[in-house]
């Protein structure tokens, strides 16, 4: 499988001397998806951002196919990944429709294909559009403006999409239901995904791969099953964090089945 | 009116993605706003274009003191966004230009014309003062009235004043409305 997207020695320090990433690096390849994974402040958004050039580092590289995101022409860059984040920053003034077919309007497409389009992603997101094509983003519950959101990130049909915790405000239920909707939608779509998360069981659900950061620095590139295995002190911390509230009320209870 | 949008409205763009500039420059317009109307005048009397016209005072004056209100919410209209959508616009490609016409301006909308509606019924109130140094219209009526002590005379001038002050109020109220947009 080819590598898709390459962190190369990436640094990356604020002007006030924070090192936010420290000698990134790793391999994703194509058609897969990686969680990034770490405490808040780690770094995993500032590394989501240097792929779509939001934010450059200070030393070091990121590589599309071999070639370095810098070389490419920005606007195209961005348009081909589809960038969706946990405000979802929806327009406001635009219906749902409008919104979806955003990226096709900066285009220029016809507004015809902009409609079709448009439908076409809501039904695949699981709103029908007959309901929501012409209500405003105020009129939706959370759930449903991330449905909206996904589907805007995946108008221009881009090979890639970066993921900003889409999920983190939403309950739990609704959480599952995005989750096995995104999952049924990328196994259909094959895009390369950087999923940035700090849900551990949405990163071992969702990815083939997960990356652990911590104080910017890079402490594990492991599929999920080696992540849950694994010895290593700071990862495991990490996996126990998420396990203490059942370890307390109920022990022996073991994990009911997802129906995976 | 045009003059101070047309010069207001673009510096607040501008300050809105140069913030450092913007204390001194919102400063400077507080400044001009403070100064009461008629001691503007008198300053700018002796100037030797300025001084010669009346008109040309008043339009000077009135532009000066649209500018505040303008510029300043103009300022905070764009500032005020929500700061994850510009980042959306932004990282789903859109160019610089799109993001201004698509997003930035019609969401600022309401505040501008917010700006516009001060700024509109300021200058009519000040407009009607400029009668005091030769600049006609209807606060010559008032002026006069008030001179000769002539009730009607005053009312010629004072109401339909006010009447455009509440129309011109009224109908950018409206159009404000039309561009609010519920956020959430």
């Amino acid at each position: 499988m080819a590598t898709a997207i390459e962190f190369h020695d990436l640094c990356f320090a604020t002007p006030q001397g924070r090192q936010l990433l420290d000698m990134i690096s790793f391999p994703v390849e194509e058609g897969t998806t990686v969680a990034i994974l770490g405490r808040s402040g780690s770094g995993k958004t500032t590394l989501l951002r240097t792929v779509n050039r939001m934010i450059t580092p200070t030393s070091g590289d990121v590589l599309l196919h071999g070639k370095s995101v810098s070389e490419f022409d920005l606007i195209k860059l961005r348009r081909n990944m589809g960038y969706v984040i946990q405000e979802t920053g929806l327009f406001p003034h635009f219906t749902v429709e409008r919104n979806v077919g955003l990226v096709l309007e900066a285009e220029g497409s016809s507004r015809q294909d902009r409609v079709r389009r448009s439908h076409e992603l809501l039904e695949m997101v699981g709103l029908n559009p007959a309901n929501y094509a012409m209500r405003f983003p105020h009129q939706l519950s959370g759930g449903q403006r991330q449905r909206v959101g996904l589907a805007r990130a995946l108008a221009a049909e881009p090979d890639f999409l970066l993921m900003d915790e889409p999920f983190g405000a939403l309950d739990p239920l609704t959480r599952a239901e995005m989750q096995d909707m995104l999952r049924d939608l990328l196994c259909r779509l094959k895009k390369t995904v950087l999923l940035v998360t700090h849900d551990l069981d949405e990163a071992l659900y969702l990815a083939d791969r997960i990356i652990l950061l911590s104080e910017g620095k890079l402490l594990a590139y492991l599929e999920p099953n080696q992540f849950m295995s694994t010895r290593e002190p700071l990862i495991e911390a990490y996996v126990r964090a998420f396990r203490r509230g059942w370890h307390k009320a109920a022990p022996e209870i073991r994990l009911p089945n997802r129906g995976v | 009116m045009l003059f101070a949008t047309a010069i207001a409205v673009p510096t607040g763009v501008w300050l809105a993605r140069s913030p450092g500039w913007a204390k001194p420059v919102i400063g400077l317009t507080n400044i001009l706003q403070t100064i009461p109307s008629l001691a503007m005048f008198g300053f700018l009397l002796p100037l030797p274009w300025l001084g010669e016209r009346a008109a040309r005072i008043a339009i000077v004056s009135l532009c000066a003191y649209a500018l505040l209100p303008i510029l300043r919410n103009t300022y905070e209209g764009i500032r005020g966004i929500d700061r994850s959508i510009i980042e959306v616009a932004c990282a789903l490609g859109l160019t610089d230009a799109q993001r201004f016409f698509m997003v930035e301006l019609p969401m600022a909308a309401p505040f501008i014309l917010a700006g516009l509606r001060t700024a509109t019924v300021t200058s009519i109130g000040i407009a009607t003062i400029a009668a005091a140094v030769g600049a006609g219209g209807l606060g010559e009526l008032i002026f006069r009235g008030v001179a000769s002590v002539d009730n009607r005379l005053v009312l010629a001038g004072a109401i339909p004043a006010a009447l455009l002050a509440l129309a011109a109020d009224a109908t950018l109220s409206q159009l404000e409305r039309w561009f609010k947009v519920p956020v959430s």
